[in-house]
């Protein structure tokens, strides 16, 4: 069979894997630089007998799809900064509850309304800390449309795996741009199904136990077994508690089972890092800059590479600080004033080696702009 | 069909609240609030079985079993 | 089935006050499905947060207690996930109403089939008695010491407006009523709003001097008449209780699937 080739869009690509997961169930808000998600889906759900719906806004979206993978639906919502912002609530409820489900957050210049057609990748610490209280989440992004696809399938199997929300960190350039795109074979790409519970109908069923892997085995709303769902501390039924042992180990489970699996879950990817004396560390469309520039010196004889990290959260720290060590310095690329910055500063063994390369004015970082810094580094001058 | 007749208040005391809603409400004023403010029958032989003291009560403490 | 089988009865006594209206809509709203003789297993109650929230807690349904003002995008997801599942969502007036009064429209205008039931207390109980979207004016609440100058909504206006094909409105003190109601709600197919007047004794009628929960649910029977009553023609400021609106109309998940028919046709 000839390979299933597409030139499309970042946003469809992300579509496109999020069918290939086994989306059934979506719900959006039209927000640029997003829409072509919700517009993609709008078109191709029906055709499968999934299920989409156009809600009145962001919360609303979340809430739904929420509400659909408590009966055993695989869901998604995509939206930007703006709309983001407006589910944290919901983030933080996906969270206690142990729901999963897929959110895409398409960054575009904020605060605020800010740039919604230029790129970005500001909501890094949003995407970390939104949501209100003490958490653990995961967080992934990719540069282009192959690794899009490829993160989009990983994000429903990381979600479906662990029972938590994920957010894809993507941004305006690689959501907008067009590429090439293989769409793998079915089955190419192995797909994880939540996991069921065994226990049969009559017996006791505990949805909020954890097995000693830390999963919990889930059973469909409609199902044979009756629970509760709260974002309200709860004991292993499901029922409120604020039994203070009940409170602690319920917290604990809930951050331990992603910063315990933290280098588990990372994703990245490396470039000429065996003899570098010098590392770029980049993600998401900037690390096409980094990348580019990275293969311009090599040309001449600079001993340059990348780490491009997929995974921002839970931070791959011990991957960061073993690619960092021992490099004359390390300079992180990106579209913010410096949010993967910080947490490589505390990653690493000497946190005064670690610059920041970026841009804010809503224009794509070129390796010119990373050439510049690189050379005031390296003593060279502008 | 023959009028329900009375066999049993049944009163759940640790679910009774004392609200008196049952007692201020009832057609035939068949209830009370004792000294502990717990509901209790009093006027077996008035109560209609109805059934509104049972249908109001928010507590889910008061149930009248009847027999044909 | 008795009406206790419905109960999670170990969480009993439950947390309401003293002659809280709350428990008498459980109540009624349990005498309903009772009559309707439907299976626990196919109904999923979604409650999002406040006293009347805490609701879903002690019934043996599924049961989603979810976040302030959102239970019913939350059930519209469920819904239509699963259109065979019986969907009731019991709001407070300011879960519904104000910071859910968005999706309490967007739900009414779609027609999905949920049973939206606001329980009507005119005041924020949980937070301690701040005046609620439904509060109405000249109403002494923790957050209008000087009273309200808010006008309420008028929940059956309201649903009305949006689209509701099924809305009705009655009162704690009416409690086969509330049952009936509740029942023929549960059967529309369609969005259907049941507004039930319920009494605050804690904060609303300590506040408002309206006496003990006693007087307050008495007060439902004296201020209340049936829709296009001789008596609401003599009183105007009578409150009408009954079945506003009862039509059949397209429901969402209906059409959804028509669409889908459509979609997988290529059209």
């Amino acid at each position: 069979m000839s390979e299933n080739v597409k030139f499309v869009q970042g946003n469809e690509a992300c579509a496109e894997a999020a069918l290939y997961a086994g989306l059934d169930f979506y719900a959006g808000y039209p927000i640029t630089p997003s829409s072509e998600i919700t517009e993609y889906l709008a078109y191709h759900l029906p055709q499968i007998g999934g299920k989409f719906l156009q809600m009145e806004d962001e919360i609303a979206s979340l809430c739904a799809i929420i509400g659909a993978s408590l009966t055993g639906r695989k869901v998604m919502t995509a939206t930007s900064g703006p709309g983001f912002s407006l589910m944290q609530e919901a983030l933080g409820y996906a969270i206690m509850a142990e729901i999963p489900c897929v959110i895409v957050d398409v960054q575009r210049g904020g605060p605020s309304t800010g740039l919604p057609t230029h790129g970005s990748q500001a909501d890094v610490n949003q995407a970390r800390w939104g949501t209100h209280g003490d958490h653990a989440i995961i967080a992934l992004t990719a540069s282009n449309h192959q690794d899009v696809f490829s993160i989009t399938v990983e994000a429903f199997n990381l979600a479906e795996t662990y029972r938590t929300p994920v957010i894809l960190l993507l941004d305006e350039l690689v959501a907008h741009m067009r590429e090439r795109l293989v769409i793998p074979e079915p089955g190419k790409i192995p797909l994880v199904d939540r996991l069921k519970t065994s226990v049969k109908e009559g017996v006791d069923y505990h949805p909020y136990l954890p097995r000693e892997d830390g999963r919990l085995p889930m059973s469909d709303f409609g199902g044979v077994h009756r629970f509760n769902v709260t974002g309200l501390f709860h004991d292993m039924w499901g029922f409120p508690s604020s039994e203070p042992s009940i409170v602690h180990g319920l917290l604990r489970h809930l951050v331990d089972k992603l910063e315990n699996r933290a280098h588990q879950l990372a994703c990245y990817k490396e470039y000429y890092t065996e003899d570098a004396e010098q590392l770029l560390l980049s993600y998401g469309s900037s690390a096409r800059s980094a990348l580019h520039t990275v293969e311009n010196r090599r040309k001449r004889g600079e001993r340059l590479g990348l780490l491009e990290l997929q995974t921002l959260w839970p931070f791959p720290e011990d991957i960061v600080r073993e690619k960092c060590a021992g490099m004359k310095s390390v300079i992180v690329v990106e579209q913010n004033m410096g949010q993967v910055l910080q947490a490589v500063k505390l990653a690493v063994d000497e946190p005064a080696k670690v610059f920041l390369a970026n841009r804010i004015d809503g224009v794509f970082i070129t390796p010119a702009d990373i050439l510049n810094i690189l050379r005031l580094i390296q003593g060279k001058g502008v | 069909m023959a009028k329900p007749k009375l066999k049993k208040h049944h009163i759940n005391r640790d679910w009774c609240k004392g609200c008196g809603i049952c007692v201020e409400l009832c057609p035939k004023k068949v209830l009370e609030l004792d000294d502990q403010d717990k509901v209790s029958a009093l006027r077996l032989q008035d109560c209609i079985c109805c059934r509104l003291c049972e249908f109001r009560c928010p507590d889910f403490a008061i149930e009248i079993e009847t027999k044909e | 089935m008795a009406i206790k089988d419905y109960l999670r009865e170990r969480f009993f006594p439950h947390l309401w006050c003293p002659g809280c209206g709350h428990g008498m809509v459980l109540n009624g709203l349990l005498r309903a499905i009772d009559k309707l003789g439907m299976s626990k297993n196919e109904i999923v109650m979604v409650s999002g947060i406040g006293c009347s929230s805490r609701i879903t807690g002690y019934v043996d349904f599924h049961t989603l207690h979810t976040i302030h003002g959102r239970a019913l995008a939350f059930a519209t997801g469920v819904k239509m996930a699963r259109p065979e599942l019986n969907l009731i969502v019991p709001m407070g007036d300011g879960d519904a109403l104000a910071i859910g009064g968005n999706h309490f429209i967007h739900a009414a205008r779609r027609n999905i089939d949920i049973t939206a039931i606001v329980m009507n207390n005119r005041i924020y109980g949980m937070t301690g008695g701040q005046f609620s979207p439904l509060s109405g004016e000249n109403i002494r609440a923790t957050t209008a010491p000087y009273l309200t100058i808010d006008p309420s909504f008028d929940v059956v206006e309201l649903a009305k407006a949006a689209g509701a094909t099924f809305v009705a409105r009655t009162t704690t003190y009416h409690i086969q009523q509330v049952s009936d109601i509740i029942g023929k709600a549960i059967l529309h197919e369609g969005f259907s709003v049941v507004e039930v007047l319920s009494q605050c004794p804690t904060y609303f009628g300590r506040k408002n001097k309206e006496g003990d929960a006693v007087d307050m649910v008495q007060h439902f029977k004296k201020n209340t008449t049936s829709i296009g009553s001789k008596a609401k023609q003599e009183n105007p400021d009578l409150i009408e209780r009954g079945i506003f609106v009862q039509t059949e109309l397209p429901e969402y998940c209906s059409e959804y699937e028509k669409m889908v028919q459509r979609a997988m046709k290529g059209q």
